[in-house]
C-alpha cells in the first residue's frame, strides 16, 4: 500500500524526482559502495540525463550524492563549490551506455589509495534507482531495503557461510540474488534486508576466507560520515 | 478497519465513524504503517514546514531557476496583489504563494513533493495563502493536509499520479484536486462537499498534457502551478456553495486514467509535443544542449 508521505512527499531539492533526487540517491549509494570520499569522480551520462544534466542539476546532484548527501540537503545546489573545498575532483561525460533506462548513469570513482570503483544505476521514476552494475559484473538492486553486497570467490558454501553470518544477527533476508562472471570466477551476493546490518556482522562477512569485499548500503536516504 | 481504496468507501467510513476524511486518513495510516499517531502527525507537521519555507523562498524577487526560464513571478503577484486588482488578493496570493514553491523548486530549492515535484506549488500555495487571509491554524492546516492525502491516495490507487503516465492531469490535476477537497475542509465543508470539489477541480483539468520546454520542470510548468492553484480554490468554492459533481468523484478519477491511457507518448513528458515543440522551445531546446556541450 502507499504510504501517505509518498503523496505528500518526499521532501527533496528540486526541480525533478528523477533527474535531481533519482540522481543524488544514486551518487549516494555509489559513495557507499566506494566506502569513503573517493578524490576523483568520473560521471557518464547518458539519454535523457545526457541531453537536460544542467537544466535539471543532475550533476549537482550526483556529485552531492558522492559527498554523503540525501536528496533533501539543500547544500545539492552548491555542491560543484563543496567539492572544490573538499578537494574532490569530478568530470562529467556524456556517453552511450547501450540499451539501458534513458536516465543512466556511469559512475567511476577513484579512492585516496588508488582503488577504482564503477557502478552503473539508472533513475527510474519518482525519486526510485536500480543499480545495474558494479564493477563490470551485471548486478540488480533498488536500494530501498537495507542491503549487503558482497564480493567473493564462486566455490561452494559461499552463500551457506555468509547467510549463516546474518542469521546469527537476527536478520531477515528480504531477497538473495547471487552474481557471477563465470563459473567458479568471481561472484557476487545482493542480499537485502528487514533490518539494518551492524558494523561487527559486516567485519565477521570480510573475515570469511571466501570474501574479498562486503559493503552495505542502508535503504534511508540518510547521508553517509 | 479504517482502509477505504474509493471516494466511495472513504465517505462509508466517515459516515459509520462520524469522522471527517483527515481523522479516516490519520487512522488509516497508523493501521497501515505500525507508526503512532504522534509520529504520524510531526512527519506531517514537518513537511507542512518545508511548505511554509519554500515558499518564504520562492518570493525572492532575483531567485532565478536553473534553466534560467522562471524566477521573480511569485514576487512580481506578492507585489501586485496590494494593489487595484482583478482576482482579488485571495485569490492572488494563492496565485503567489503556488508560483513561489514552483519557482523555489526549478531553483533547486527544498520543496514536498505533493503529489509530485512539478506540481509542489498548488497545494501549500491554497493552504498558506488561506490560513493568512483566513486565520486558520497550523493544525487545521495539518489536518487538512491528511484530507489531501486521502484524495491523492485514492488517485494513486485507481489511476496514476505521473506525467510520464498520464500527462499533466494526473500531476497538476491531482494536485488541484487534493488541494480543492483540503479547500473545503478548511472552510468547514462535509466529507462529500470535499469529494465534490475535488472531482470539479479534476475534470476541469482532464485532458492537460505534460509538455515542458526542454524537458526541464520550468515551462509551462511554473506558471500553470498558479493558474491550477486558482482552479482548486475556485472548485472548492462551487462545493461550499452547495454545486454538487454531477459525476461522482471516482468515476472522474477513472476518466483521468482512461484519458492518459490513450494520450500519445508525446504528450507524456518526453518535450516531444505540445509547448516542447513550439519554435521558440525548440530554439531555446537547442541554446541549452550547446551551452552543455562547452
Amino acid at each position: 500500500m502507499t504510504s501517505i508521505f509518498q503523496i505528500i512527499g518526499p521532501v527533496m531539492v528540486g526541480p525533478s524526482s528523477s533527474h535531481t533526487a533519482g540522481a543524488a540517491r544514486l551518487g549516494n549509494i555509489a559513495r557507499r559502495i566506494c566506502g569513503e570520499q573517493p578524490v576523483r569522480v568520473d560521471f557518464y551520462l547518458h539519454g535523457s540525463f545526457a541531453k537536460t544534466w544542467k537544466g535539471h542539476g543532475t550533476g549537482k546532484a550526483l556529485l552531492g550524492g558522492i559527498m554523503g548527501m540525501d536528496p533533501a540537503d539543500e547544500r545539492i545546489a552548491d555542491s560543484f563549490h563543496h567539492a572544490m573545498e573538499a578537494g574532490l575532483q569530478y568530470n562529467f561525460h556524456t556517453a552511450d551506455l547501450g540499451e539501458v533506462h534513458p536516465n543512466s548513469v556511469k559512475i567511476v570513482m577513484q579512492t585516496a589509495d588508488g582503488r577504482i570503483w564503477e557502478m552503473m544505476g539508472s533513475s527510474v521514476g519518482g525519486g526510485k534507482v536500480i543499480i545495474s552494475s558494479l564493477n563490470g559484473m551485471d548486478i540488480e538492486f533498488s536500494g530501498d531495503y537495507p542491503t549487503i553486497i558482497t564480493f567473493h570467490r564462486d566455490q561452494p558454501g559461499a552463500v551457506a557461510q555468509v547467510s549463516e553470518i546474518i542469521s546469527h544477527h537476527n536478520i531477515n533476508i528480504a531477497f538473495l540474488k547471487v552474481f557471477r562472471s563465470s563459473r567458479g570466477s568471481d561472484a557476487s551476493m545482493v542480499i537485502e534486508c528487514d533490518q539494518e546490518a551492524e558494523p561487527d556482522l559486516l567485519e565477521q562477512i570480510k573475515a570469511l576466507q571466501v570474501v574479498k569485499e562486503v559493503m552495505f548500503i542502508n535503504a534511508g536516504i540518510t547521508p553517509a560520515n | 478497519m479504517y482502509q477505504f481504496r474509493k471516494g466511495t468507501e472513504l465517505l462509508n467510513l466517515c459516515q459509520r465513524y462520524e469522522l471527517n476524511i483527515d481523522e479516516i486518513m490519520l487512522r488509516c495510516e497508523i493501521e497501515e504503517s505500525g507508526q503512532s499517531r504522534k509520529q504520524i502527525w510531526e512527519l506531517m507537521q514537518d513537511n507542512l514546514q518545508v511548505m511554509n519555507d519554500s515558499i518564504i523562498k520562492g518570493l525572492d524577487p532575483d531567485l532565478k531557476s536553473a534553466g534560467g526560464l522562471v524566477g521573480g513571478n511569485a514576487s512580481k503577484v506578492q507585489f501586485y496583489m496590494e494593489k487595484d486588482n482583478l482576482c482579488g488578493k485571495t485569490v492572488l496570493k494563492v496565485i503567489a504563494y503556488a508560483l513561489a514553491v514552483s519557482e523555489c523548486n526549478a531553483a533547486m530549492g527544498k520543496i514536498v513533493a505533493a503529489p509530485t515535484a512539478g506540481a509542489s506549488g498548488i497545494l501549500p500555495g491554497i493552504l498558506v495563502a488561506l490560513s493568512e487571509e483566513k486565520g486558520y491554524s497550523q493544525e487545521e492546516l495539518i489536518k487538512s493536509l491528511f484530507v489531501a492525502a486521502a484524495v491523492g491516495k485514492i488517485i494513486a490507487t485507481n489511476a496514476t499520479l505521473s506525467g510520464a503516465e498520464g500527462g499533466c492531469q494526473a500531476e497538476c490535476g491531482s494536485a488541484a484536486s487534493m488541494a480543492a477537497a483540503a479547500a473545503v475542509f478548511l472552510a468547514g465543508g462535509s466529507p462529500q462537499m470535499s469529494l465534490d470539489a475535488g472531482a470539479i477541480a479534476l475534470k476541469g483539468l482532464l485532458g492537460l498534457v505534460c509538455d515542458p520546454v526542454a524537458g526541464l520542470v520550468e515551462v509551462p510548468c511554473s506558471k500553470r502551478n498558479g493558474n491550477t492553484a486558482a482552479i482548486a480554490l475556485t472548485s472548492a468554492d462551487m462545493a461550499l456553495a452547495g454545486i454538487k459533481s454531477f459525476l461522482p468523484f471516482d468515476e472522474v478519477v477513472e476518466a483521468m486514467y482512461r484519458i492518459g491511457k490513450i494520450m500519445v507518448a508525446d504528450l507524456r513528458e518526453t518535450a516531444a509535443g505540445g509547448c516542447a515543440i513550439t519554435p521558440t522551445a525548440l530554439r531555446y531546446a537547442e541554446q541549452v544542449i550547446t551551452q552543455q556541450n562547452d
